[in-house]
């Protein structure tokens, strides 16, 4: 206080102020009651059902008891199931067809989208109706469509057209029901892959397809040289998400085949499922769920690194 | 006590059942034969309070029906019951929480294998099983497999009811390829179904992931042949000899189905039925109910008749059903009250009324109540009164365990049968496969 009492025309005034405002003027306090709410958020809504999750994966836990820790074991029987190694091909190969199409056929309708068309805005809006519409109301939708009776494309090309004599086998053997899934997926994925690049379109700058035209460049040079290296950065990141949506699909999936035929359809989040609710071993379910972890990492890592290119092509600097 | 006032509350007048016309009506004229046996002595607790679980129903008067005799019996012990309505799919789970945190209700309904489960968790029930049982002709064969416990006399379940899947067929079809009825041997039932594929109205039976239906066929295949997935001791037998030949037999048999049935659900078949897509099927009731109920369909339903599942080679029909099964809960205050209640609920006064109510969605699991009036009805239902009379069930020829309901869940059997129908493997890799799942669910 003797410091204070040498200049008496100034008061410091934190000296006197209590020790609950002098504690929220404490930086490092300040900093920890501000993120408490969004950890404490986290925590019990991301960090916990995923530690959860990856507890149940080592335990034998079923719906009816508490289980016991059982090391690896739930991993090794997966490594020798063939149901799971399906369902891992199916997985993958779900994932990479449908981001494929839904890739080329969004940036198509991003492309003519992106053109001086009539009724601008509605059709862009009308565009969006798949991805609004619920996932499960899409897949009965899908599932009338597939089905092996009363499917309108059987009817169309048996009863009107006479095309064929026999209804169309969409989802009654293997590969073709895997296909209609990855149609189905496709047609659901579409807007959301056309309006991402259709707003990353919107941001090349018309100066630069002006240029190339005085420099007597064609449509595809256009495309090939300005649109699509102008488009990598939000096609990278629109490509995460649509990798990870696709890879971690159920409703689909669930809604129209429930893994059928003889589990040809399985995708590692329906086997999940089917294992751990209806079937009730909730420790090999969440061991199926958590055995998606390393693929969904290797899609992340992908992007990232995917985006870090892209900035040094643009002539930023690398970071 | 509880049963001397409820008999006074049945002098008083049928209390609580305005809402009941047309099945207190027909319950009326049912004439339940019951034995002069002394009712357990269940003083019910003071102040005691019950809380119910049970699935919802399939029909409006089931619930009015239930509700009412949960009235009556309130009336006469003074013992609060109240009832919830639980969704099919939520049953299973809200049973597993109630039983591992030992709270909530006092009483659940369940399906089939629940109080197997959860064995450990319940008081059991033999006094009043063994009353009902002397009282109303004896527990049908079903009714025992379900509500005693594996190995022991003891009673951990009280069945309320079941419900089936017949052959469910159009009699048209039927007579025009020159048969009466199905026949009971496979080489004839394989014929019956090649002539209505050549008359072009083919049989169907799911072959899908439908809990259901597909693995009411797959049993039934495997079963008729002289298979079982488990032995008495719980341990797996599927890679047999019986089911090679099941197999092989289906080989031949799915060729006369309609187109598809690989990819059927549980609904699948109504609606192929429904539509004259299909003319022999497999279904539980519901499905004449609803052609009967729609004008539109109203013809099919003249048109169909019910049987039993062909026998194959043996000297019963291999069918089961899907079993109502009542549990009380360790964790409840009040036991006798909640056994009171079940019995209650299980004597003629009650329990036909809501056996009419149903119309025969559910079949009754004591012998004397095959009288009831609602077998007398639509003489197409009469034949679901036997539904809980037969020696099958889900996981036979094992204990009901919680394995035995994964095995059901996970479509073991069905999809053994459907990998072989689709050509997608062998009979003999297909037991095999089969084996190596049930291996899996049967370890412990």
């Amino acid at each position: 206080m003797s410091a204070t009492t040498s200049a008496p025309a100034w008061v410091r005034r934190p000296a006197q102020q209590n020790w609950l405002v002098r504690l929220f003027d404490w930086k490092p306090f300040l900093i920890v009651i501000c993120l408490l709410p969004a950890i404490g958020l986290l925590m019990t809504f991301l960090t916990y059902p995923l530690g959860l999750g990856i507890w149940l994966a080592f335990t034998d836990t079923t719906i009816g008891r508490s289980g016991v820790w059982v090391g690896l074991e739930n991993f090794e029987y997966l490594l020798e199931d063939p149901l799971w190694w399906n369902a891992v091909f199916y997985s993958v190969f779900y994932t990479a067809i449908a981001t494929f199409g839904k890739f080329a056929l969004g940036l198509w309708l991003a492309l003519l989208l992106n053109n001086h068309l009539p009724f601008k805005s509605f059709l862009r809006a009308v565009i969006l109706l798949p991805w609004i519409v619920p996932t499960v109301l899409s897949a009965i939708a899908f599932w009338w469509l597939y089905d092996p009776q009363f499917s309108i494309f059987s009817y169309l090309f048996v009863d009107v057209l006479g095309w064929r004599t026999t209804n169309i086998d969409f989802i009654g053997s293997a590969w073709p029901a895997r296909f209609s899934l990855i149609g189905a997926n496709i047609w659901r994925g579409i807007p959301f892959v056309a309006i991402s690049l259709l707003a990353g379109l919107q941001t090349i700058s018309p100066s630069l397809y002006e240029a190339a035209l005085l420099d007597g460049s064609t449509g595809w040079q256009r495309f090939r040289y300005i649109t699509f290296p102008m488009l990598l950065p939000i096609l990278a990141i629109v490509m995460t998400f649509s990798i990870i949506f696709t890879f971690t699909d159920f409703q689909l999936v669930y809604a129209i085949t429930r893994g059928g035929p003889v589990n040809s359809t399985h995708l590692l989040a329906t086997l999940a499922f089917q294992r751990g609710i209806p079937g009730g071993q909730l420790g090999e379910g969440a061991a199926i769920a958590v055995s998606m972890i390393p693929f969904l990492v290797f899609a992340t890592l992908f992007s990232y690194f995917a985006l870090a290119r892209r900035k040094w092509q643009q002539g930023e600097a690398n970071d | 006590m509880a049963f001397i006032t409820r008999r006074r509350a049945l002098q008083l007048g049928a209390a609580g059942a305005a809402a009941l016309t047309a099945a207190q009506r027909a319950a009326a004229q049912s004439r339940i034969p019951a034995a002069d046996v002394p009712a357990p002595n269940l003083p019910i607790e003071s102040g005691a309070t019950l809380r119910m679980l049970r699935p919802v129903r399939f029909v409006q008067p089931d619930e009015e029906v239930f509700r009412a005799n949960a009235a009556k019996f309130t009336q006469a012990t003074g013992v609060q019951v109240r009832i919830d309505f639980v969704g099919w799919e939520d049953i299973n789970q809200q049973t597993a929480v109630t039983a591992n945190t030992g709270a909530g209700p006092d009483l659940i309904m369940g399906f089939s294998d629940a109080p197997h489960i959860y064995a450990d968790k319940l008081i059991e029930v033999t006094d009043i099983a063994e009353y009902l049982g002397r009282k109303y002709g004896g527990w049908l064969p079903l009714a025992r497999k379900y509500g005693i416990r594996h190995g022991t006399q003891n009673w951990i379940g009280l069945p309320f009811g079941a419900s089936s899947g017949p052959l469910v067929y159009r009699k048209s079809a039927m007579t025009e390829v020159g048969f009466q009825r199905a026949p009971d041997d496979h080489a004839g039932f394989l014929d019956l179904c090649r002539k209505l594929k050549a008359a072009n109205k083919p049989a169907g039976f799911a072959l899908g992931n439908a809990v259901g239906d597909g693995n009411g066929f797959a049993n039934w295949l495997v079963w008729s042949h002289g298979g079982y997935l488990v032995d008495e001791e719980g341990k797996v037998a599927i890679n047999s000899r019986e089911t090679v030949a099941a197999l092989n037999y289906l080989r031949e048999l799915y060729p006369t189905f309609v187109p598809g049935t690989i990819a059927w659900g549980d609904i699948s078949n109504n609606r192929a039925y429904s539509a004259s897509e299909c003319w022999l099927t497999a279904n539980g009731v519901s499905l004449y109910f609803s052609l009967k109920n729609d004008p539109a369909t109203r013809p099919i339903a003249e048109d169909s008749e019910h049987q039993l599942l062909p026998k194959g080679v043996l000297t019963q029909h291999p069918m089961s059903g899907l079993t109502l099964n009542a549990m009380v809960f360790r964790h409840s205050r009040f036991p006798n009250a909640a056994k009171a209640f079940l019995a209650f609920m299980m004597e003629s006064e009650q329990y036909d009324p809501w056996l009419v109510a149903n119309l025969g969605y559910w079949a009754q699991p004591l012998a004397a109540y095959k009288d009831s009036a609602v077998w007398t009805g639509d003489p197409k239902v009469a034949i679901f009164r036997d539904s809980m009379n037969n020696e099958f069930w889900n996981g036979y020829k094992g204990p009901i365990s919680e394995a035995s309901g994964q095995a059901n869940a996970e479509y073991v059997m069905v999809q053994m049968c459907a990998a072989v129908a689709s050509g997608q493997a062998t009979p003999e890799a297909a037991a095999r496969e089969a084996e190596r799942r049930a291996r899996r669910i049967f370890r412990r």
